[in-house]
């Protein structure tokens, strides 16, 4: 582990900060703003990956294991929750015949 | 045997509940049976505590129920008090009460709401004897109100009819004007002694001088719920009204019970009044006036039922001329046989009725005495007593009131001698009219006629036992007897600073009596020969009165004056409240609050937008806007850090 830890050295933590910050920004506005379930589910998937790089990345400085640990239980996780949106997606296809987001709008006040 | 005090009130308040929650499968004698036995049962235990005082095991004593109210220095335990004074009234309340509920079982059985009746029947004798058995002027409040409602209730009792109703209400919302002044009375009293309690506001008040104001401005309060309550001038015009209700009702509330209320009040109050010479100055010239006022509208009567209200009035203010010259225990004993004489005339009235098939007027009865010869003898009994013929009970007691009034002032006696003249002639008018010379009714009814059955005569015959023998509760000195009702009742009443020197002698009273009864017996003498041999009838409805006898057949017209002087104002009042402050203001408050409401509701539902877009946009925003406010809340660390 000491190994590591002196070879990342090299590349100060502020980068991987800001890296993991702009991916999970990314994330966000895509998840917000694209029409298209599927780019939607990719953009959480991103957001999920920024944090995990982030963990892994102090998990290295620190010479702590239990930060790649947590990735991997995160990493299950969004396994987990891929598999049911995408059991969702495949329904909001068979019932609107489309993946716009936008058409699922019925929850709303009818006057 | 103190300790079953409790259970005095508790027998009719059951009686009440069973016969309302059985009221559509009891029978209407059961329910008349159940009424009377819990009746009984109080009366029993009234008769063994009666006992216990009268003989001295039992002197005062107060059985604490229960803590009722204690908050903030106000302590008021709910507790019944027994001593001399609330057994006689429980015993006229329970003893003459069981009489006309038994009297009722035949008279309501054919009536098809008889066991609402009862039930309304027993709870006026709960709350009835919650007034009289209370510890503190609160509890008597309470019974005070409840009568007053049973009493519309009771009055109202065939509600289909519209002028009955109206004379419940009448009935009732006059009795709340008495009750203002009462309750007035009781929080300044409250205010004065810092409790409620008989006991000790009396003892506290024997330390205080006469004619202290507060004193003097309290009992005149009580003394204005008192007016209420008792049909005193000016609040007595319910009591005729009131004889809408069934006779029973006429018998037991409006005649023994609770216009007595008034005057037991008073009389238990006497440790305040007796510090109040201008109160029972006032008490002197109301009772008087009312007497003479009602005894001579009773010339002009035709129901057979308002003369006896009036006639009422007139005892009742009888009863107050007694409270206001002192002789509280004299009023009391009044109480006691007027109770007696007062419900055999209504209940025979009532058997009349009842033979006539519901006929009050007296212009169509006549001949009676031949076909219904116990109602008649107890009905003269009844007369005579109320009269003041010896040795009947009403001789007794009004005749201590009337030697009460010559100590106090000749012209006193004379008026009430007066009055006593015109009641002896206006109840023999009824007894002649009624009963003597020919049935002037139709041959419908003269056939009809019969003597009721023994549950209503065996009453009638037990109080007019009563009636006749009465007096002899309490035989005056001058007679030769021991005075057992004033003594019996002497430790709770006070008395009048000058009480105890009489000034009166012997001989005066001797000839005051003699000439009483030899004036009474010329009247009845008048009066048998004016309606019996002249065969002199009351005007039809139709002739045309004039001056005097107009003034008087119209009762003065009292009813008149009021209700141009109070109810078409309040009336008036009322109608435009409604249509102006009712519509345009209070409305307007409620609909807007209902309107903006709705308002509220409507903008706020625009978030719903159904957009799924627009809600994860705000779920983020709002995590974000969580995370600064923790961040900067932690501010100054994070700057040392950073």
């Amino acid at each position: 582990m000491e190994k590591i830890t002196n070879a990342i050295q090299v590349v100060p933590i502020q980068h991987y900060i800001y890296l993991s910050l702009i991916l999970f920004t990314i994330g966000i506005v895509g998840a917000l703003l694209r029409r298209n379930s599927i780019i939607v589910l990719m953009c959480i998937e991103l957001m999920l990956n920024a944090a995990n790089l982030l963990l892994a990345a102090f998990s290295a400085y620190h010479g702590d294991a239990a930060g790649q640990v947590f990735v991997f239980f995160i990493m299950v996780v969004a396994a987990a929750e891929v598999a049911v949106g995408l059991a969702i997606l495949v329904l909001m296809k068979r019932n609107n015949h489309s993946l716009d987001i936008n058409l699922l709008n019925r929850l709303r006040d009818n006057n | 045997m103190i300790q079953f005090a409790w259970m005095i009130p508790l027998f009719p308040l059951l009686g009440f509940v069973i016969n309302g929650i059985g009221k559509k499968t009891i029978s209407r004698k059961g329910s008349g049976i159940i009424a009377s036995v819990a009746v009984f049962l109080s009366f029993a235990i009234v008769g063994a505590l009666y006992l216990q005082v009268a003989n001295g095991t039992l002197q005062t004593a107060t059985l604490d129920i229960f803590n009722w109210l204690n908050v903030a220095g106000l302590k008021i335990p709910f507790s019944f008090l027994i001593d001399p004074l609330s057994v006689t009234m429980m015993l006229i309340v329970t003893g003459v009460g069981l009489l006309i509920h038994i009297y009722s079982i035949g008279y309501m059985g054919d009536d098809e709401h008889a066991n609402t009746f009862f039930e309304y029947m027993n709870l006026f004798i709960f709350f009835m004897l919650m007034l009289v058995i209370g510890a503190n002027f609160l509890i008597l409040f309470i019974g005070w109100e409840g009568v007053g409602l049973c009493s519309y209730l009771l009055i109202g009792f065939w509600f289909k009819n519209n002028d009955y109703n109206y004379a419940a209400r009448k009935a009732f919302i006059m009795n709340r004007i008495g009750d203002l002044g009462f309750l007035l009375g009781i929080i300044l009293l409250y205010y004065q002694f810092h409790t409620v309690n008989f006991l000790e506001v009396f003892s506290m008040a024997g330390t205080m001088h006469v004619g202290e104001p507060v004193i003097t401005v309290i009992t005149i309060l009580l003394l204005i719920g008192a007016l209420g309550k008792s049909a005193q001038i000016p609040l007595y015009t319910w009591l005729p009204d009131a004889m809408a209700g069934p006779t029973p009702v006429s018998a037991l509330i409006h005649a023994a019970t609770m216009v007595t209320a008034g005057i037991y009040m008073i009389a238990r109050s006497s440790a305040l009044f007796v510090l109040a010479p201008i109160t029972m100055n006032i008490i002197i010239v109301i009772g008087l006036s009312t007497a003479l006022f009602a005894a001579i509208i009773g010339l002009k009567q035709n129901d057979i039922k308002k003369v006896l209200a009036y006639s009422t009035v007139s005892q009742l203010g009888y009863m107050f001329l007694a409270l206001g010259l002192g002789a509280f225990s004299t009023a009391v004993f009044h109480v006691t046989t007027h109770a007696f004489f007062k419900a055999l005339l209504f209940l025979g009235a009532g058997a009349v009725i009842h033979a006539l098939g519901g006929e009050q007027d007296i212009r169509y009865m006549g001949g009676l005495k031949k076909k219904l010869p116990i109602t008649f003898f107890t009905f003269l009994i009844a007369t005579l007593a109320i009269s003041g013929i010896p040795p009947f009970s009403g001789f007794f007691s009004k005749d201590e009131i009337l030697a009460a009034a010559w100590e106090r002032s000749p012209l006193i006696w004379l008026v009430g001698m007066f009055t006593a003249l015109i009641t002896c002639f206006y109840m023999f008018r009824l007894l002649y009219l009624v009963f003597f010379s020919t049935f002037r009714g139709t041959k419908e009814q003269e056939h009809h006629l019969h003597e009721p059955s023994k549950v209503m005569t065996i009453p009638l015959i037990i109080l007019a036992v009563l009636a006749f023998a009465g007096g002899f509760l309490n035989i005056p000195a001058l007679f030769g007897g021991h005075e057992s009702f004033h003594n019996f009742l002497s430790p709770v009443l006070s008395k009048l600073p000058a009480a105890d020197t009489i000034l009166t002698t012997t001989t005066t009273e001797y000839s005051l009596i003699g000439v009483s009864v030899a004036l009474l017996l010329l009247i009845i003498f008048i009066a048998q020969r004016y309606y019996v041999v002249n065969k002199q009838l009351p005007e039809a409805d139709t002739t045309k009165l004039k001056g005097i006898a107009k003034l008087v057949y119209n009762k003065y017209y009292v009813d008149e004056i009021y209700d141009f002087l109070f109810v078409k104002p309040y009336n008036f009042l009322s109608v435009k409240l409604y249509s102006w402050i009712e519509k345009n203001v209070i409305d307007l408050i409620v609909n807007t609050t209902g309107t903006l409401a709705i308002w509220i509701g409507s903008q706020s539902k625009r978030v719903q937008t159904g957009n799924t877009g627009l809600y994860l946009f705000i779920m983020v925003f709002g995590v974000i806007f969580m995370l600064l406010y923790l961040i900067l809340s932690f501010h100054p660390t994070i700057a040392t850090r950073l």
